[in-house]
């Protein structure tokens, strides 16, 4: 053992090699992509088309709504055919913009810059938020509010999270296989961006091969460096890779990786950021991994943003067997949506069908005490006994036993025997505490 | 829009474990000391097990059916404190003993509260307790049933040289631990001479015989062996966890060498506390009854000061109570500070700040 980790967690079977052996391919293009306005944490986008907008790929659609808030870009050449409520792929009603393609890729014009070393801090800030980034890893905060700290706190180290730590995932891990250099180069730029000291690569220990390139490629760097993490669940939670890489806590209610002087962006942000900052390229596509026991030929897919559910699964060759569940994002946090018409979103990082057996719904049972759930708790709360209280409506309690510090990983819930749904109590005590502290 | 699939809150991937898996593995890790209680006490162990299991299972289906909520035998909780309440008894008991402990325990110890998961005490700790409050001299008279190795034990302690005559009334039919609690309570002999012959009983060749179970006292606690073997598995397969037994265990451990010797403090040898481990009902406690789910606590801290209260509570009962055991009514104790402990040891949440 003796790899590094955090306290807690468990240890679902990673299901990685039905996708990890498949290159990253390019899905052709759509015929129809939809473009959430929300993709994001924080402000929605404001649209700036109309319906029949003639509209080139990479053309900004809809507008960054504060400073906390990223704008959307066509991700396909075509005509604007509908605004309004589509399916989202956190399985709500939201609104979006359909774009219908005329066939054509006709991009808006890139700016190819050699020289990126000379751009400020701000140039960069400001190329990264014209692109539209937000965390693609799958809770998409805005990339440049993360590289923005207030002035009382500094940044010394920039953490790359290639951790990749739910299951059937794979997208990361062929990034970090096929794009190691760019990789890199990104981790540059983000540490000069913050003025960080040092960069580091977490790799679960799963992927010896990805942690092979990169400790090579960082052989002669003094201040980069890759870390193998132990495989565990959720050794890529933002608090918990912070933890196994500099054994740094970052503090409960609220507290930010910025105040214990840490960045962190998933390795697909951080090439979209070199993409952006190099050619001005918004981000309009991302790697999705469409996975399961009964897909065709699971794959790892390049697919423009907007993408249809349903055009990545017949790239993938479909199903062989009736599908019971589909899953947007991982397994442990990701949503279960009730249609395929369903587009991907800059946060989507996977694409699951589940068979009927895994679909098949448990009924809840009365909790045994037993307290799995307590020794497991990455966060050290007491999750029975939150969900407990928020049956009882006991919100006070349910604050003291740690409701609003809980980041939803689902490990609770999956151990326990009872088949409690933790995380949808919990989901309502957070909303319920929330709203009582208004 | 060809395709609607049913939703639901993450995560979509869950652990092969349910209530039934976890009482059916309790079941098969008390197998062993069933077997051992069979192979030391005979057929009649397994048969009264059978009584007290039926017994267990019967009451919960009928009381179920009157309360008109699903009836939920298969889930392996009645059985499991069918098998507890029989292991809590001596195998010289009638029938119907084990039967009455274990409808006790369901009706009064489970399903008054409402049934699994809501119950305050430990259901074959309450059971027990019945049953030694309602016919104190079935329950706690007449451990002596005989096997050629009881015999043995008892005629190495008669065996003990220049003992003056009245020694071996004090320690006949009993167990080891009323044997020790005798000794420390005599007035027919002298102190040292008590002194020499409770070294004698907490020897090695005593703590060995009573780790294989071969030993005076109730069906299932007889085998400390066996009843490691089973809680190695449950520990193995997480479903019970060291904190409970460490404490427990290790509290007993220290307070019976600080306290446990006849001529004053710290006067007992290594040996007795060892002794006291494996006498009686401890390792059957504190791996398969304090541990009990419903009735412990959830936090970790919790846990631990679960432990060291039934291990305080025990040792006191043992050494200056009126039984010559006390675990079953220490972890009963404890069952009721339960929803104190747990309030009073809210866990420090990961980067946890002062407010």
């Amino acid at each position: 053992m003796g790899l590094r980790t955090f306290p807690g967690g468990v240890h679902p079977h990673d299901e990685k090699h039905y996708s990890k052996d498949s290159a990253i391919e390019e899905l052709p293009l759509p015929k129809k992509v939809v473009i959430p306005i929300s993709q994001h944490i924080g402000a929605p986008s404001q649209p700036i088309v109309k319906k029949g907008d003639e509209v080139k790929t990479g053309q900004i659609i809809s507008e960054a709504n504060g400073f906390v808030s990223i704008p959307m870009h066509a991700s396909i050449t075509g005509k604007v055919t509908k605004i309004g409520k589509f399916y989202h792929p956190n399985g709500s009603m939201a609104q979006a913009i359909e774009i219908t393609g005329n066939g054509e890729d006709d991009w808006i014009e890139l700016s190819e810059e050699k020289e990126i070393d000379s751009l400020t801090a701000d140039e960069i800030k400001s190329r990264i938020a014209e692109a539209g980034i937000c965390g693609m890893g799958g809770a998409g905060f805005p990339t440049h509010v993360k590289l923005s700290p207030p002035k009382d706190k500094f940044i010394d180290t920039v953490i790359l999270n290639g951790v990749e730590c739910e299951p059937y995932l794979t997208a990361d891990y062929r990034l970090m296989l096929e794009r190691s250099k760019d990789i890199i180069q990104g981790l540059k730029l983000l540490m000069k961006t913050v003025s960080a000291k040092q960069g580091i690569i977490g790799i679960e220990a799963n992927k010896p091969d990805a942690i092979e390139i990169f400790e090579k490629l960082l052989k002669n760097e003094n201040n980069l460096k890759a870390i193998p993490l132990k495989l565990k669940y959720p050794q890529g939670a933002e608090k918990q890779l912070i933890y196994a890489t500099t054994k740094r806590s970052v503090p409960n209610k609220g507290g930010l990786p910025m105040d214990v002087n840490v960045v962190v962006q998933n390795v697909g942000t951080t090439i979209a950021v070199l993409e952006a900052v190099k050619y001005r390229k918004p981000l309009i596509d991302r790697i999705i991994t469409v996975s399961g026991r009964i897909v065709k030929n699971p794959k790892n897919i390049k697919a423009r943003i907007g993408t249809y559910f349903s055009d990545l699964l017949e790239f993938a060759g479909g199903t062989t067997e009736e599908i019971g569940k589909v899953i947007s994002g991982g397994p442990m946090m990701g949503f279960a949506i009730s249609t395929l018409e369903t587009p991907m979103a800059k946060t989507s990082s996977g694409l699951l069908l589940f068979d009927q057996k895994l679909a098949q719904k448990e009924a809840e049972r009365i909790c045994l005490r037993c307290g799995r759930c307590v020794d497991i708790c990455p966060m050290n709360l007491v999750p029975s006994l939150i969900a407990h209280n928020v049956k009882h409506e006991d919100w006070e309690m349910a604050e003291k036993y740690g409701v609003m510090d809980c980041m939803k990983c689902g490990s609770c819930a999956y151990v326990c025997p009872s088949h409690i749904k933790l995380i949808q109590w919990i989901d309502i005590g957070k909303i319920k505490v929330s709203a009582q502290k208004k | 829009m060809k395709d609607v699939f049913a939703v639901s809150a993450p995560p979509h991937l869950k652990q092969k474990i349910s209530v039934e898996s976890v009482m059916w593995q309790v079941v098969l890790a008390l197998m062993p000391a069933l077997l051992m209680g069979i192979f030391f006490f005979g057929f009649q162990s397994l048969l009264l097990t059978l009584y007290s299991v039926l017994a267990a299972v019967l009451t919960e289906a009928i009381i179920q059916k009157f309360r008109k909520v699903p009836i939920t035998i298969k889930d392996g909780s009645a059985v499991v404190t069918g098998i507890l309440v029989a292991f809590n008894i001596n195998v010289a008991s009638p029938w119907w003993l084990p039967v009455a402990g274990s409808v006790f325990a369901i009706a009064i110890g489970k399903q008054v509260f409402g049934g699994l998961g809501f119950n305050i005490f430990n259901p074959a700790l309450l059971g027990r307790a019945f049953l030694v409050a309602s016919w104190p001299t079935l329950t706690t008279a007449g451990w002596t049933r005989t096997t050629p190795l009881w015999n043995s034990f008892k005629s190495s302690i008669n065996g003990l040289q220049n003992l003056p005559n009245n020694v071996p009334e004090v320690i006949t039919s009993a167990t080891p631990l009323s044997v020790v609690k005798a000794l420390r309570d005599t007035t027919q002999i002298s102190r040292d001479m008590a002194e020499t012959v409770m070294n004698n009983v907490a020897s090695f060749p005593t703590i060995r015989e009573i780790f294989w179970g071969n030993i005076g006292g109730v069906i299932g606690e007889v085998s400390a062996l066996a009843l490691l073997i089973g809680a190695a598995y449950l520990a193995w397969k997480h479903i019970i966890e060291w904190r409970i037994p460490v404490s427990y265990i290790g509290t007993v451990f220290v307070l019976i060498y600080i306290f446990g010797g006849i001529n004053g403090l710290f006067s007992a040898s290594l040996l007795l506390p060892v002794f006291h481990i494996f006498s009686g009902g401890l390792i059957l406690g504190a791996f398969f009854m304090a541990t009990d789910m419903v009735t412990s606590p959830v936090t970790k801290k919790g846990r631990l000061i679960f432990g060291i209260g039934c291990g305080i509570l025990t040792v006191v009962i043992r050494l200056v109570g009126g039984y010559p055991e006390g675990v079953s009514y220490s972890i009963l104790l404890m069952n009721i500070a339960v929803p104190l402990i747990d309030k009073y040891t809210v866990p420090k949440i990961f980067g946890e700040v002062k407010a």
